[in-house]
């Protein structure tokens, strides 16, 4: 298929390796102190594991997969807030597809769904409006969720309502911001870092420039980095030769889609729609301070927030989950007490379980083939 | 079916659409029955319209020494779709469910629940795709029900059809035979089905021309055997697609099945779909593809066996089977990393970004 076999041949795939393996001995690692090298976005994740990246790179190379799937850091008191708002009767409550099965406190949107509640999956945020004009007597509800990435075409389908003078339709937004909380990570006092994937369609909207601080103030190298296994090969070779030549930087691998200045018409709907929350909860992560929007002034009749009452509860996180320190890159997935045991896709404890983009659930779904089989024995035994 | 004696009337259905009254037991259920129902699946066992079709048990007998017995309900939505509609699927996948054990698939049930509203029209041309999938694969329709529920208890119409088969007393067929060092063969593309109803939903507003693979897989799965009695496992691959196929293989017989991603014939098309949802062919539904587990050493003589039937053109290989690990599918990836392919939780949920 054209534009995307490009990108994953194997070729090119050893090519890269093969550079990659040739930068190493110019950097002191060690198997102790590999190179820590942290992929933000869910997406990466999936396919580094869908490909099987990481058994192909040096032992010294180690990947850290950050907290970028929005779905895994929701709270559970947010999907609480969405299953009150879904079990009114007079709404249609709509989601993105992944977002079915994010635990709550009681239960998650396809059990409300089954006990009566009307939950539809939609694939755009237009097509939420298109059923709010197609009954008039209902309260449309969209569970706005994502990054900068799926921000403008929220934004732009609250303008389009607004414009189209639509009344039965709001946001229950919990859009999450990418800066703060890569903030949030290389403040942590933990932190080891040696360089970051920087997250493609984010950036697609954002631009270069949100990144600058990454390398001028925290001497981290970062690349803006595209979704296929070749683009993320590539993107580990911009980072090793940054640090084998002690340079650091915000490099564009992904350039076929980022414009340096992002998406500006995005932009522009995005600061009119959208400003930022004092703080926003993550599960795993805790409360991180503007890491959050929320609907401005002038579009808040479209605030779900403010239309209807909600519980609006703090929930904790299950005592016994390291979801943060797996997404703080201290432990990996399989080290948590509870993965693959009281932890599985079937019944997810953890944020980090539940959507294909989660570390643990990549972990388990694709495995690390060795770990899997030995907890798998431990399991049987 | 009502008792009394029927005829074959066409066109004495009236009115546009169906409502209760033809559920109710009474003329309007009579008229219905004896126009679209006897009309379409005419045949010497269910001519006569008892409360039940009567075989004669030398029959079965004279082809073999087991009766394969499934049942299967079809709720398809939309019930129209580009390759087939609902009446198709639930002959053909019946049939298979029988051919895959190894069975003749010889007679087929009929229950139908429609949802008053159902337009007449469409159920005559779900009559008669039944009454064309089940003179191609080879059975008969031999008694039948219907009901017509309220608005709202079901989805136009659901079909429910049983069937029985006979099987051959050499063949022994069952997901726990695979064996370390047999190969794993398909009937070709993978996914078409699962890609032609997410077209017809029409939900995502993508355009596409891919036709389901829906068809009867029991003339090629005769022709397979004829070649190889030697198959060790067969299944079709429906719900969950070829993953979940495989990985009940995997259990059941307590080996490891290698999938090389190389191998996997996917059409650009379904491709296409599954790369902008964020799905994976692998678990894509399929309505027509035969997975077949046969000793290595057969595996050429199967291909060819299956290629020469028009159902089995495109047939390749697509695993291998080893002894460990244990209970594992695993997919060799075009980089030549591994990663485990398991059962699927629930549905595939498109992912958000």
């Amino acid at each position: 298929m054209k534009y995307v076999d490009e990108f994953r041949d194997p070729e090119l795939a050893k090519t890269l390796l093969a550079e990659i393996e040739r930068l190493l001995p110019k950097i002191k690692t060690t198997s102790q102190r590999p190179l820590q090298i942290m992929e933000f976005c869910g997406g990466h994740t999936h396919t580094i594991f869908r490909y099987g990246l990481e058994q192909l790179l040096p032992k010294t190379i180690e990947l850290i997969h950050g907290p970028g799937c929005p779905v895994c850091v929701l709270p559970m008191g947010r999907v609480d807030d969405c299953i009150a708002l879904a079990e009114r009767p007079e709404v249609i409550f709509t989601t993105f597809g992944d977002a079915m099965r994010v635990p709550g406190s009681r239960k998650n949107l396809l059990q409300a769904k089954a006990d009566g509640a009307d939950v539809r999956m939609v694939y755009s945020p237009l097509d939420a409006l298109e059923l709010a004009k197609k009954n008039p007597d209902r309260e449309v509800i969209f569970f706005a969720l994502g990054f900068e990435t799926t921000m403008p075409s929220t934004a732009l389908t609250v303008l389009q309502a607004a414009e189209d003078n639509v009344k039965n339709f709001s946001l229950f937004c919990n859009h999450i911001t990418t800066v703060p909380t890569i903030k949030a990570i290389l403040d942590s006092p933990s932190m080891q870092l040696d360089g970051f994937v920087a997250p493609g369609h984010v950036s697609m909207v954002v631009g270069e420039e949100p990144f600058h601080f990454v390398a001028n103030l925290y001497k981290k190298p970062i690349v803006i980095t595209g979704f296929e296994p070749i683009d993320i090969l590539q993107s580990l070779w911009l980072l090793i030769k940054q640090i084998a030549e002690g340079r650091c930087q915000v490099e564009n691998q992904y350039a076929r889609v980022v414009a340096t200045g992002g998406n500006s018409p995005g932009l522009a709907a995005m600061a009119s729609v959208f400003e930022l929350r004092d703080y926003f909860e993550w599960r795993g992560l805790g409360s991180i301070d503007q890491s959050g929007v929320k609907m401005t002034e002038a579009y808040s009749h479209f605030d779900a927030e403010k239309k209807f009452s909600m519980p609006n509860l703090k929930v904790a996180d299950p005592e016994l989950c390291q979801c943060g320190e797996v997404l703080r890159g201290a432990i990996k997935p399989w080290q948590c007490q509870l993965f693959g045991t009281a932890c599985t896709p079937e019944t997810p404890m953890g944020a980090l379980m539940v959507s294909s983009e989660g570390a643990c659930a990549a972990y388990y779904n694709f495995g690390n083939l060795q770990e899997i089989m030995t907890l798998k024995e431990k399991s049987i035994s | 079916m009502n008792s009394s004696p029927m005829r074959k009337r066409s066109g004495i259905v009236r009115g546009q659409s169906i409502d209760m009254s033809h559920g109710s037991g009474g003329k309007a259920m009579r008229d219905l029955i004896e126009d679209i129902f006897v009309g379409s699946f005419d045949n010497d066992l269910l001519a006569p319209l008892e409360d039940q079709a009567r075989i004669d048990l030398s029959l079965l007998t004279a082809q073999g020494n087991r009766l394969a017995f499934t049942t299967d309900s079809y709720v398809v939505h939309p019930i129209f779709f580009n390759g087939g509609d609902i009446g198709t699927l639930a002959i053909n996948g019946t049939v298979n469910d029988l051919a895959v054990g190894g069975a003749i698939p010889l007679y087929l049930t009929c229950g139908m629940i429609i949802e008053e509203g159902l337009a007449v029209d469409d159920l005559r041309l779900i009559a008669t795709s039944m009454k064309t999938a089940a003179s191609k694969a080879g059975v008969k329709i031999v008694s039948g029900d219907t009901k017509v529920v309220e608005r709202g208890a079901a989805d136009k119409i659901f079909i429910n059809t049983s069937g029985i088969g006979v099987i051959p007393a050499h063949i022994n067929v069952g997901a726990g035979n695979a064996q370390a060092g047999d190969v794993v063969l398909i009937n070709g593309h993978l996914g078409d089905h699962g890609a032609a109803i997410i077209g017809a939903r029409g939900d995502l507003a993508l355009e596409n021309n891919i036709a389901s693979d829906c068809c009867a897989l029991n003339h090629l799965i005769s022709d397979l055997l004829k070649a190889c009695p030697e198959v060790h496992c067969l299944r079709d691959a429906t719900r969950g697609g070829v993953a979940t196929v495989l990985n009940e293989f995997a259990r059941a017989s307590e080996v490891c099945i290698k999938i090389d991603e190389k191998a996997l014939p996917i059409r650009a098309e379904v491709r296409g779909i599954c790369e902008i949802l964020g799905i994976d062919p692998l678990y894509l539904a399929n309505e027509g593809k035969l997975v077949a587990v046969v000793p290595a050493t057969y595996a050429q003589v199967a291909l060819e066996a299956m290629r020469q039937n028009e159902a089995g053109k495109d047939s390749t290989i697509i695993a291998e089977i080893f002894a460990a690990p244990k209970e594992t599918v695993i997919l060799k990836t075009i980089f030549g990393g591994e990663r485990i392919v398991d059962m699927l939780v629930g549905d595939q949920l498109p992912r958000i970004c």
